[in-house]
């Protein structure tokens, strides 16, 4: 009996959570795929009507905008967040005294919500407001940055304030694996008069390569469902020029009653992330079975 | 013991089973909550209990009535919709064809709604000839409104035609002012093209191309020069407009740092709170052009079980076309009231002049739902046109480009 239970305990207890997800994420997503092939609008209906929801989706100069600043946005996030962390991490690294105090300004803006700083930045970057405001009181008349009401450059500001918000967060990441690399080897190289910064590239950044792809994934998936920074920043605006697919996809479901062409876009991000996720994954379990 | 809990059960089963009669009840949905509002809700909720009702308030607030909405459909879905929704415009027929609304026609014909709305206000209220819903008041949503300051200081007169205007907006430009007051958020770009287009278009073109969705109205000649006059008006916002919120608008035009504002008639609300006088301060007017767009919010009665309920249905939709109802709240509001025997005797010289449009167009059949605030078109088609003007407006496309991508999203909304 109490073999038994030892064998079987796990599953009892892995079980309601694993009911859970299979109805409510594996569950909706078909039900989101077999709405996504209807003509629902305001409430969802069941006859299929095949790809139409799909032709319109793509026939949309909306959804272009918003895949389009998928890619603007999501490269330079992850880009940007990903250099500007390493270059943090590397700098605290050097044994400096007031480490404890630098490492916790730098992790604080995570502790924002993206509303809050979506919303501060709208400020900053306001031209009438923020910085172009104060440069030009200073002096400096033709002073321009205008970047958020400029619907070419809008989704750049968004890429500022998302790399303010989360290139804090990769720091840390990275700082705990450069403190995972083996002091021995380090050692060994200062002895063999390696410089700095070729410990750095040689040693150091290829042996963190688990951190990296961590830090990817993190950021990939933060981009990918984006939205609460760009609704509290510019609002999808100036027009539409920072529309991103998950603010295309509320629109349509909750202002527009268009629950077809909503679910056609959310099954194209889930597109979108398994790209993304499945390479992740099939590496990952190759790596076990080796 | 086991009979005791048995008789109280049956007890407890039949108290369920019969309901008592209790009076009217009304479950009212709605998504009025800031000040002026909430004041204007809270009338007709009182009114309801001084007539022996009984009111469970449901107020959903945030993103102009999306919040609502959702919460709308979880209901229906679960079945157990509200008594009346704040609902306006064709959602009120798309909800019908769910099948979810009630008839509310006997009150109706017994109060004489037909003989006291605007007939195309009426239509609005009707799904498949029978009443399904109670109009509460008339906007206007095509009202230019001025700082009369500022005119004056530049000798400019109240635009009627559109060169006017593009004349006027020249020499305050000249003269340092903004001349449009204008926040660029999508709904906002909206109701400017919506008066631009019923100006240039006349009523009768307006009705083709944003109520018929008549494909060659929308590729014509004309509505290529709606654009154009779309880049003009570009032209006259100041720099700092995307994202700014309507309220913010209005209060430029209040302290003179802009000349004009394309807005409906809340904005009026904005100028009377600041204690500014119609006539003296700001002066209102129509925008060029012949017309007038209205913007209607009316209470959709939805189909619900119990005596009671139905009771409360029409008590309260009786209360919302009666008239004390109809003046107390649009007096709040700073719209009309939508029946037309109410005595305007309380009311400003805007809304005078409202009244007497309204009554004037009906008459003509230039009485016309906007487009801008889903009085003319279902979400989906409004929402692909609303995309098209705020791309435009804010790049440098062309006019013939915007028509064309017009003509494009209009069918591939459907």
């Amino acid at each position: 009996m109490s073999q038994w239970l030892e064998r079987h305990i796990p599953k009892m207890v892995l079980a309601p959570s694993f009911a859970a997800v299979l109805v409510f994420v594996y569950g909706f997503i078909i039900w989101t795929a077999w709405v996504s092939l209807t003509r629902s609008r305001l409430l969802p209906k069941y006859e299929i009507e095949g790809l139409i929801q799909y032709e319109r989706l793509f026939n949309a100069p909306r959804w272009d905008t918003a895949m389009s600043n998928l890619f603007v946005f999501g490269t330079l996030f992850i880009l940007i967040s990903m250099v500007l962390g390493l270059m943090l991490a590397i700098l605290l690294d050097q044994k400096i005294r007031t480490e404890g105090v630098l490492r916790t300004i730098y992790l604080y803006p995570m502790a924002l919500s993206l509303i809050v700083t979506g919303t501060a930045w709208k400020w900053i970057m306001n031209p009438g407001l923020g910085i172009e405001a104060m440069v030009r009181g200073w002096g400096f008349e033709s002073f321009t940055f205008d970047w958020v009401i400029n619907p070419d450059k809008a989704i750049y500001a968004v890429v500022i304030a998302g790399v303010w918000q989360a290139s804090g967060f990769v720091m840390a990441l990275f700082l705990a694996g450069l403190r995972g690399v083996d002091g021995e080897i380090i050692k060994a190289a200062q002895v063999d008069g390696i410089p700095a910064w070729r410990i750095y590239t040689a040693i150091i950044i290829p042996s963190m390569a688990p951190i990296f792809l961590s830090a990817f994934i993190v950021l990939a998936h933060l981009a990918i469902k984006s939205f609460d920074l760009v609704i509290a920043l510019t609002g999808g605006g100036p027009g539409y020029a920072t529309d991103l697919p998950a603010t295309y996809m509320y629109t349509m479901a909750f202002s527009r009653g268009d629950i077809g062409q909503a679910a056609s876009s959310a099954m194209v991000m889930m597109a979108v992330v398994f790209a993304i996720i499945v390479p992740y994954l099939y590496s990952e379990l190759r790596a076990k079975h080796d | 013991m086991k009979r005791t809990a048995f008789a109280a059960a049956s007890a407890v089963a039949l108290a369920c089973a019969a309901p008592v009669w209790a009076g009217p009840q009304a479950e009212v949905l709605h998504w009025w909550t800031s000040g002026g509002e909430a004041k204007s809700a809270a009338v007709l909720q009182q009114e309801f209990a001084d007539n022996g009702g009984t009111w469970t308030d449901m107020p959903v607030a945030g993103g102009g009535g999306d919040a609502a909405m959702t919460a709308l459909r979880a209901r229906v879905l679960s079945g157990n919709a509200p008594t009346a929704v704040q609902l306006k415009g064709p959602a009120i027929q798309e909800w019908y064809e769910e099948g979810v609304l009630a008839d509310i026609s006997a009150v109706a014909e017994a109060e004489g709604w037909a003989d006291v709305l605007p007939g195309s206000i009426a239509e609005h209220m009707k799904c498949e000839g029978k009443w399904c819903a109670a109009p509460v008041n008339v906007h206007r949503v095509d009202w230019i409104w001025a700082n009369a300051a500022v005119l004056e200081a530049s000798g400019i007169e109240m635009p009627t035609t559109w060169e006017e205007f593009n004349a006027a907006a020249d020499k305050l430009l000249a003269a340092g002012v903004t001349p449009l007051a204008h926040g660029g958020q999508a709904w906002q770009d909206a109701t400017v093209f919506e008066a631009v287009a019923l100006g240039i278009l006349g009523p009768e073109d307006f009705r083709k191309a944003f109520v018929d969705l008549d494909m060659e109205t929308l590729k014509s000649g004309k509505m290529v020069a709606v654009f154009d006059q779309m880049r003009k008006m570009r032209g006259y916002v100041d720099a700092n407009f995307p994202g700014r919120d309507w309220n913010l608008a209005t209060a430029m035009v209040m302290n003179g740092e802009a000349a004009f504002q394309i807005m409906g008639d809340w904005a009026k609300g904005e100028f009377l709170a600041a204690g500014k006088e119609p006539g003296k301060d700001f002066l209102c007017a129509s925008v060029p052009g012949d017309g007038f767009l209205y913007n209607v919010d009316s209470f959709a009665m939805f189909e619900v079980d119990g005596e009671d309920k139905q009771a409360g249905q029409d008590l309260l939709a009786k209360l919302i076309v009666g008239p004390k109802f109809q003046e107390v709240f649009n007096l709040n509001k700073g719209s009309i009231p939508a029946r037309v025997d109410v005595k305007l005797d309380a009311f400003d010289s805007c809304a005078h002049l409202s009244a007497k449009d309204m009554g004037e167009s009906a008459e003509n059949g230039s009485l016309l739902p906007s487009y801008a605030h889903g009085m003319a078109l279902r979400g989906a088609q409004a929402g692909a046109i609303t995309d098209v003007v705020t791309a435009h407006f804010n790049s440098d496309m062309s006019s013939d480009e915007a028509v064309q991508m017009l003509a494009d999203a209009v069918a591939n909304s459907m």
